[in-house]
């Protein structure tokens, strides 16, 4: 303390201890929870020894049970529609709304920033009534999960692509265009190639944030094959379960790790520079 | 480029679906909210305004200006939000400080992975780590209770029983809210710090200024915008959460909005007033949303002047 007021240029050690402190307390409780995914036991308190039953063991295990099952696999596939729809949707925005200037470009520009800022519960309850009350004939289910998911995803695809659409710039384009190529030309075979990192790191965080959402996705579920694996966490985490849940949520967290690793060296890999809009999409 | 057509065309597909599910689902819960029920409590929305019937609005409202339940509700959300924002504050501010001055090269990279991280991590899985370490016979548990914090919480009636952290206390709900949304309200404040000009607080300490008061006087007050912006960030997601107090409390004691509206919603079936509160707690959020952006505003014209 006295150190840190004569030499204002110093580490100051009490700021060292609260930060190392504050990390460890965010990271640690989480740590605890993956070793006792291979406790060698049915306590999630108490250590057993090392052992991977809950991972592939013959019964309640990750691999056999069949609830733990279908939520990883309903998780994983609302995941995969939702990348397949909400990227060619968001790019296509971005793309639009960045060369698009004049009438309603203002308004569109504040409508795709809106869910960004709307907490989940509202988008939640939004989406079940419309589906009760507007779209009954869809029902509520995985079609349901599907579109909530995209409408919630779409920002950030056109967040992260219209980064990328402002660092390149309109000099290709135009350099395309002076060699006469036409406008489905610059688009295909001049923008997109360009924006392809910039799509992946898009597509690897709609899936990340697909897999881990849970309001909107527990809002328009329907039965219990519309289970995903947070629902299953917000639903048995207070019972009396098995470390197989922590198995699972550890599987499912390892899932989201790879997929933002992959997009963000294969951004740094083909966008050089350009580091600084994953970084921030990252930390969105 | 055949130009403005082309490029309106592309944006059309997302704008339509976006209009669809996001402007058109919100105008389902006015609908909602200002309709009917039919017998079997469905709701009876009335999408034409000229229809409207404000009755369950001024239902909730007389209950609130009453002090009935739902002011019991909210007054608790914002107690809890408010003291688990004081709290993100006091320790989110010296990781911040410390990340973005006393940081460099590898090293700063390192601290802000590990700030980052808990963002990739499910808050699920997080608060299901915290429901294993304080359940009665838990890690956290048995530790509090030897170094004497349990006694500690006991002693200031923050717990009502030794063992008891999962049992309805509104201190756990609150720090457990502080653990879920911190890394929202470090982030914004790292980048403002980061931002800051060295050289500035290196002038006020040629001028004679003390540690103390350069921080005082001349970082603290750039640094606001960044904790606006932290503390509008923890506070949105914070008003809205339901299964945080769910999971470490499940308690009908420690029911905030959010709950109240996921049981009527959800849960439930009186949707016409869950409908209601939805609208209600989105006008606070619009209300705190605004009041930020202009400070925030004004803030950087004052830099601007200065």
């Amino acid at each position: 303390m006295t150190r840190w007021f004569r030499n204002p240029w110093g580490k100051p050690r009490w700021l060292v201890v609260v930060t190392a402190l504050y990390i460890v307390w965010s990271i640690l409780p989480v740590g605890i929870a993956i070793l006792f995914a291979f406790n060698n036991g049915r306590s999630r308190t108490t250590w057993q020894g090392f052992s991977l039953r809950w991972f592939t063991g013959s019964t309640g295990s990750v691999l056999h049970d069949p609830a733990l099952q279908g939520a990883l696999k309903h998780t994983l596939f609302l995941g995969v529609l939702c990348v397949l729809v909400a990227t060619p949707l968001g790019v296509a925005l971005a793309l639009g709304l960045q060369r698009w200037r004049g009438r309603g470009s203002g308004t569109v520009n504040t409508m795709m920033l809106l869910p960004l800022v709307t907490p989940e519960i509202v988008m939640g309850v939004a989406l079940l009534l419309l589906f009760l009350n507007v779209f009954p004939g869809l029902g509520l289910g995985t079609k349901a999960q599907a579109i909530g998911q995209v409408t919630f995803t779409l920002s950030y695809v056109v967040v992260i692509v219209r980064g990328r659409l402002v660092s390149i710039g309109r000099e290709y384009e135009e350099a395309a265009a002076d060699l006469g190529a036409p406008p489905h030309d610059q688009l295909l075979r001049v923008l997109l190639p360009l924006l392809a990192p910039a799509i992946i790191a898009s597509a690897a965080v709609v899936f990340a944030l697909s897999i881990d959402d849970f309001v909107v996705t527990q809002y328009l579920s329907s039965d219990a094959s519309t289970t995903t694996v947070p629902m299953l966490l917000y639903a048995t985490a207070r019972g009396a379960p098995t470390p197989a849940l922590n198995a699972i949520a550890t599987v499912t967290l390892l899932i989201t790790l790879a997929t933002l690793a992959l997009a963000f060296f294969v951004y740094r890999r083909f966008a050089g520079g350009g580091q600084a809009a994953v970084a921030a999409a990252l930390e969105v | 480029m055949s130009s403005r057509r082309t490029w309106r065309f592309l944006a059309l597909p997302g704008v339509v679906w976006l209009s669809v599910f996001f402007l058109v689902a919100f105008y389902a819960v006015l609908a909602v909210a200002l309709g009917n029920e039919n017998s079997l409590s469905e709701p009876v929305p009335f999408w034409n305004p000229l229809d409207w019937n404000v009755g369950y609005l001024l239902e909730v409202l007389r209950d609130i200006v009453h002090g009935g339940h739902y002011l019991t509700v909210f007054l608790r959300t914002f107690a809890f939000v408010g003291i688990a924002m004081a709290l993100s504050l006091a320790i989110g501010y010296p990781v911040a400080y410390f990340a973005a001055r006393h940081t460099r090269g590898r090293w700063r990279g390192l601290v802000l992975l590990l700030l980052v991280l808990p963002f990739w991590i499910n808050y699920l899985m997080r608060m299901l780590a915290w429901i294993n370490l304080l359940s009665a016979d838990g890690w956290a548990t048995r530790f509090l209770h030897t170094v004497g914090i349990e006694r500690l919480f006991i002693w200031l009636g923050l717990l009502s029983t030794e063992g008891g952290w999962l049992d309805g206390q509104p201190s756990t709900v609150i720090l457990a809210l502080v653990y879920g949304y911190i890394p929202f309200l470090i982030l914004p404040l790292y980048a403002v710090l980061d931002r800051i000009d060295q050289r500035q607080i290196e002038a006020a300490r040629d001028l004679g200024a003390s540690a103390l008061s350069g921080f005082l006087r001349v970082t603290l007050p750039l640094s606001v915008p960044g904790i606006l912006a932290g503390v509008v960030l923890v506070a949105l997601p914070m008003f809205g959460d339901y299964y945080t107090p769910d999971l470490v409390s499940a308690s009908t004691k420690t029911n905030i909005i959010g709950n109240q509206i996921d049981q009527l919603t959800r849960q439930g079936s009186e949707k016409v007033t869950g409908a209601v509160l939805t609208i209600l707690l989105s006008l606070l959020l619009v209300v705190l949303m605004v009041y930020y952006l202009r400070t925030t505003r004004r803030a950087d014209e004052e830099t601007a002047n200065a």
